[in-house]
């Protein structure tokens, strides 16, 4: 184990996936000091991904808990909620509190996460989001059998509401400004798979309609669109138009930000006290050129917490994870690995019965992507294989990929 | 008390794979090792409860399908996050081309 003798405060700024995650992380290294988690949402560290599914549908929406209250105790980290971080002392090195308290650090780690874009149209405010548990409540007090809801934006957490809101027995219709659905997360073939399952369950996915404004109707909403001769009414108007990366703190405290807070490989920031991970960090992939990304998902959340504890630890660990989600609509789950963009080919693989998955090949043959479509996880096994491949450069044989009766698995091993 | 009750034919899972085995209404996935050892636990995830049995087993981990928590399969261990609580494992035993677990 490297060598921590000088590192005895760990706080960290924000108590979502990556942050609990990162608690749990220290003491499962043998951290002995002490771990601060300040967030300022009031609640313990929950789940985000079963709020547009699992727990919007259910009747009373109670948390997943990424790091149970008696793990907490266990792990021995304090845990300081409805607290905000208000900014950095990087000088004395220290976490000025909301409520003016100052928490000293020897390594901070910023996980703050991200939040949901507000509609910049007018009347954007009557629109809801969905970021946080307390959303998630409010939503669901909206939805219901008869009740007529548009959603505004078709990315993964749209159409994950509009699937949930159906499954309530809402009217749903979900309108689009981009030409396709999940233009950012997916290949069009896929995306495709998932809008049709919503038109089989009487959703409605409009693409290139560009709402300009929300206004009150007789008790209900009206979303006017461009070139439209009458607004779309609903009963409720849900945005999932993305997240915006919370870096206001970093950038306050001088912290070099690029469509997320800047860090190294090693999730590092340019100062060398201070990390960052999960949704509100961009960072070099080594995988892909050593471009810079950011990312979004649970996964991701998860694999940079293992990182920035082992670095925060005074480690030397690379962050070189394959980038993985999944998302759930109806019976439907989706799991994706791998970056699409460098693609040369493509390669199906259709395992009957609705499954079925498409890899990326790069120019140069190495797996770059793969993303299956199937009922529950039936599409799980082979993606996991897909990613290991994709982390090891390998170059599959296409012929492979594409026979849904040969075995990924052997690929690993040969 | 011990319950032997049959779950499958050795041959019904691939070496180093798993199946799921329903008896009485409780979901089991039942695991046959590299080294052809048969295993069971039960079926669903402690994380939050989707099925293990499409996951991937390698050596003595099955790493769930869902989020990719892992489990040593042989002993229900749970190896780290988001894996919070271990999983409940049964005796078994192969007779005459069966896997038999014990139910308790
Ligand atoms: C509804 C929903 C569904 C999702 N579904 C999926 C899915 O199916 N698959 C998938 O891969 N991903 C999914 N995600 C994404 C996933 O939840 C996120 O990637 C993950 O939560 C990121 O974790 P994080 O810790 O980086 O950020 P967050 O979970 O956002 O946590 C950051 C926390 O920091 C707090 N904070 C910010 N600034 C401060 C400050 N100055 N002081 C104190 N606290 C602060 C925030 O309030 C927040 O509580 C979903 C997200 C949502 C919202
Ligand atoms: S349900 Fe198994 S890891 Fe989440």
């Amino acid at each position: 184990m490297a060598a921590t003798g000088n590192v005895e405060r760990i706080v960290v700024v924000g108590t979502g996936e990556c942050g609990a995650r990162v608690a749990r992380e220290l003491r499962e290294r043998g951290f002995a000091g002490a771990i601060t988690m300040i967030g300022d949402e009031p609640h313990t560290t929950y789940e985000r991904p079963p709020l547009s599914k699992s727990a919007l549908i259910s009747d009373e929406i109670s948390p997943v808990e990424v790091l149970p209250v008696a793990r907490l105790a266990e792990f021995d980290v304090e845990l300081m909620s409805g607290t905000a971080v208000e900014s950095v002392d990087r000088d004395r090195m220290l976490a000025v509190l909301s409520d003016g308290g100052e928490v000293p650090y020897d390594r901070l780690l910023l996980a703050t996460g991200a939040r949901a874009r507000t509609l910049p149209i007018a009347g954007g405010e009557f629109a809801l989001t969905l970021r946080t548990i307390d959303d998630a409540r409010a939503l669901r007090a909206q939805l219901g059998p008869g009740r007529s809801v548009t959603v505004i934006g078709a990315g993964l957490i749209g159409l994950e509401v509009a699937a949930s809101a159906r499954q309530l027995g809402c009217d749903v219709t979900v309108l689009e400004v981009a030409p396709r659905a999940l233009g950012r997360a997916l290949p069009a073939e896929m995306a495709d798979v998932l809008v049709k399952r919503h038109a089989e369950e009487g959703v409605e996915v409009l693409c290139g309609v560009v709402p300009t404004g929300i206004s009150r109707l007789d008790g209900g909403l009206a979303v006017g669109v461009e070139g439209f001769d009458q607004p779309i009414t609903a009963d409720v108007v849900i945005a999932g138009i993305g997240v915006t990366p919370n870096v206001e703190l970093a950038q306050a405290a001088g912290l070099r930000c690029e469509n997320g807070i800047a860090v190294n490989d090693r999730l590092r920031t340019d100062d060398p006290a201070i990390f960052a991970a999960g949704d509100c960090c961009s960072f070099p992939h080594p995988l892909y050129g050593g471009r810079r990304i950011r990312l979004e998902s649970w996964r991701n959340a998860h694999d940079q917490a293992v990182v920035a504890a082992a670095n925060m630890l005074d480690g030397d660990e690379q962050h070189a994870a394959v980038p993985w989600f999944w998302s759930d609509q109806y019976d439907v789950g989706l799991q994706h690995a791998g970056l699409a963009d460098e693609a040369g080919s493509a390669v199906v693989r259709d395992s009957g019965n609705g499954s079925q998955i498409r890899f990326a090949l790069a120019l140069d043959g190495r797996l770059v992507a793969a993303s299956g479509v199937g009922t529950g996880t039936s599409t799980a096994k082979d993606i996991r294989v897909a990613e290991m491949l994709i982390a090891a450069g390998n170059r599959p044989d296409p012929e492979v990929l594409a026979d849904a009766s040969a075995s990924l698995k052997e690929l690993i091993k040969s | 008390m011990s319950n032997w009750t049959r779950a499958c034919g050795t041959d019904d899972i691939d070496n180093e794979d798993v199946i799921p085995v329903a008896i009485d209404g409780h979901d089991y996935a039942v695991y046959r090792s590299p080294d052809d050892d048969y295993f069971a636990t039960d079926g669903h995830c402690t994380h939050e409860a989707f099925l293990l049995a499409e996951g991937l087993v390698m050596d003595n981990i099955i790493e769930c399908p869902k989020h990719n928590g892992r489990f040593d399969y042989t002993t229900g261990e749970g190896k780290g996050a988001p894996i919070c609580e271990d999983l409940r494992t049964y005796p078994v035993k192969v007779e005459g081309g069966s896997v038999y677990i014990d139910l308790g």
